[in-house]
């Protein structure tokens, strides 16, 4: 447990330092050679952490070019097989298809989580009415609790609706199940949004579905920005919900598989059929649109979700 | 709250932007929470249509279940675990980031590059806990071509004959997912603390400075107390998440939904899906929800509880 030592050092790392600073005399000169040994001291332990984040990842994309025999020999040899053959197996042993599922259903469950959410928030942060607060707590609340409580049931309302293993179930679910956090997200933007400019709009006879659409949505993107990509991010990612309601009912079902469900899927099926380079591959090409989306937007990932969860 | 909308007729308006969202998230979210209270009291299988009112049957025959006690007891020692190395790391790195610089005229100072490694730390977070199955499950391979023990090999540590079964260890699994966890939320909660941590005026720190306090004495009776917020708020999320470990349990370790070995990396989410799925008791399943719910309020109350301590504005 290097992790754990590390936390543990601190302390006594530092408590001859500060020592070192306590005469008055050479406080200025004790404070600046303190710094300077804390300076070294940060950047070793920082820089260990982010090899210990950088290197497993790597090691991960570089199985993709090894052979089966190298990966199971030993976990530091050089890959010796520069080809993509791997990578052609594992998309066409289906990540090309969960991939697919994965973008369909998030076409379309993220601009309807967007719009449903913006609506509810803006509805409760800006109308006052009997029942605001009761409403805006019912929705909030959701977040809190373990989405186990509600898997058995769901599984049966959705097998209801004759929608188990149907992009159409699985997109409302997950609108559904975004609706806590885009509501109390939104919520708060919508509330800091001058009212001189709804009432400006009233003045030249703009409906109140039109303030919302053609007003209020346009001043509320980067608030619609920082939350859709959390949404993006949420839904891509989520595997419990697509693990229970995406199963093929009937042998006649076609699989729909989404991407994180069938890594898993593909994590069984390779260990028995002895191709694990097929295996790293799925992990990297399902790894790597997430890390284009994360380098390209990571301000308004670090900044939405710090402001999220501070509030 | 805004005045502009006191006029008449506003009611539909409300009404029609709060219909879809609200019947959406009462079909598919409250009822389906509410219902598991049901369920629970029941011996529904989930095949028939029909079941018995058994009433407090499955919560006894919980409390029977060595099973789902051991599980109990693994989420426990998560709940303790996962928040508290996680927290510490992240705490000592946010210092780190945004303290450890050199000391110059300015007093207190960012370490060069800490917007570097605020990228880097923050990526686990955006992957899918499926990719880190895939990836962790490479590292700890119980032979040589396992990351960690091909690193003990090389350094001589172990013995490259018999590796350590890192995930078939029963006194090691645990630990090992545990490990997981904490390389995966390290990043966020240093990016949550450093933000915390940047909104602390500097005037502060330079008149802890002058008054001649060290680092880790600014850390401790600066910076810390003013965090105390974000710390407490950090606790109940690891909680929470550490009462799930689903997706890692049930994808890295062997048995139907994980737990193994021998029900030693079990935990409550696992048993819950095998008795649902893989054993047809789906009121036994709800208990084990109602019994999940109640311990994620009870602990996320005794987390704000103990860690409260009097708010310091600034």
């Amino acid at each position: 447990m290097t992790t754990q030592s590390t936390a543990i050092k601190v302390p006594g790392e530092q408590a001859p330092e500060r020592s070192g600073g306590a005469g008055r005399a050479g406080k200025r000169e004790g404070r600046r050679s303190e710094g300077t040994t804390l300076n070294v001291f940060s950047h070793g332990f920082l820089v260990v952490w982010a090899i210990m984040i950088v290197l497993p990842l790597i090691w991960l994309a570089l199985g993709a070019f090894k052979t089966d025999a190298q990966i199971g020999g030993s976990a530091l040899s050089w890959p010796s097989n520069w080809h993509f053959d791997a990578f052609g197996r594992a998309w066409t042993k289906g990540i090309g298809g969960y991939f697919a599922h994965t973008l369909i259903v998030l076409v379309f469950s993220v601009p309807l989580t967007m719009l449903f959410g913006s609506m509810a928030a803006y509805v409760l942060a800006r109308y006052p009415f009997t029942g605001n607060r009761l409403i805006y707590y019912f929705f909030v609340s959701g977040a809190m609790f373990p989405v186990f409580l509600a898997l058995v049931p769901l599984f049966f309302m959705v097998k209801r609706f004759d929608m188990l293993n149907t992009y159409q179930g699985l997109v409302l679910v997950y609108v559904a199940y975004s609706m806590p956090f885009t509501v109390f997200f939104m919520h708060s933007f919508f509330r800091t949004l001058p009212n001189a400019i709804h009432e400006a709009a009233v003045i030249d006879g703009a409906s109140d579905t039109r303030i919302f659409f053609q007003v209020m949505l346009p001043m509320a993107k980067p608030g619609l920005i920082s939350v859709g990509i959390f949404n993006v991010l949420g839904q891509w990612n989520q595997y419990i919900l697509p693990a229970v309601l995406m199963q093929p009912q009937t042998s006649a079902d076609p699989e729909r598989y989404m991407l994180t469900q069938g890594l898993i899927q593909l994590q069984y099926q390779m260990g028995y059929e002895t191709d694990l380079p097929v295996l790293f591959a799925g992990a990297t090409i399902a790894m790597v649109p997430m890390l284009v989306v994360y380098l390209s937007f990571q301000r308004q990932i670090q900044a939405g979700l710090t402001s999220a969860t501070l509030k | 709250m805004s005045h502009v909308a006191q006029g008449r007729g506003k009611y539909g308006f409300i009404a029609g932007f709060l219909f879809a969202p609200l019947a959406l998230y009462l079909t598919f979210v409250i009822w389906p929470y509410v219902q598991t209270f049901g369920y629970s009291f029941t011996n529904w299988t989930g095949q028939s249509p029909t079941f018995d009112f058994v009433g407090t049957d499955n919560y006894a025959a919980l409390l029977k279940d060595e099973v789902f006690r051991g599980a109990l007891w693994h989420n426990l020692l998560l709940l303790v675990f996962v928040p508290l190395v996680t927290i510490l790391l992240a705490l000592f790195f946010a210092f780190m980031v945004n303290a450890g610089g050199r000391g110059g005229a300015g007093g207190v100072q960012g370490v060069g590059g800490s917007r570097f490694y605020k990228v880097v730390y923050f990526f686990p977070q955006v992957l899918s806990l499926a990719i880190l199955s895939v990836l962790f499950g490479a590292i700890y391979r119980s032979d040589e071509g396992g990351l960690l023990n091909g690193f003990l090999t090389k350094l001589g540590l172990i013995d490259a004959n018999h590796p350590v079964e890192w995930l078939n260890e029963p006194n090691l699994v645990l630990w090992c997912l545990l490990l997981v966890v904490v390389w995966h939320g390290v990043g966020f909660y240093l990016v949550l603390f450093s933000a915390a941590m940047q909104s602390i005026p500097k005037d502060i720190y330079e008149a802890a400075l002058l008054d001649g306090a060290g680092r880790a004495q600014t850390f401790f009776k600066v910076t810390l107390p003013l965090l105390w917020d974000s710390v407490q708020t950090s606790a109940v999320y690891l909680g929470i998440a550490a009462m799930d470990m689903f997706v890692l349990v049930s994808t890295m370790t062997s048995g139907q939904f994980g737990g193994g070995p021998d029900h030693h990396s079990e935990v409550m989410s696992t048993v819950l899906m095998r008795n649902f799925l893989y054993f047809g008791k789906s009121g036994y399943a709800c208990a084990m929800g109602v019994v999940m719910l109640a311990l994620t309020m009870i602990l996320s109350v005794i987390t704000l509880r103990a860690t409260r301590r009097e708010r310091i504005e600034f």
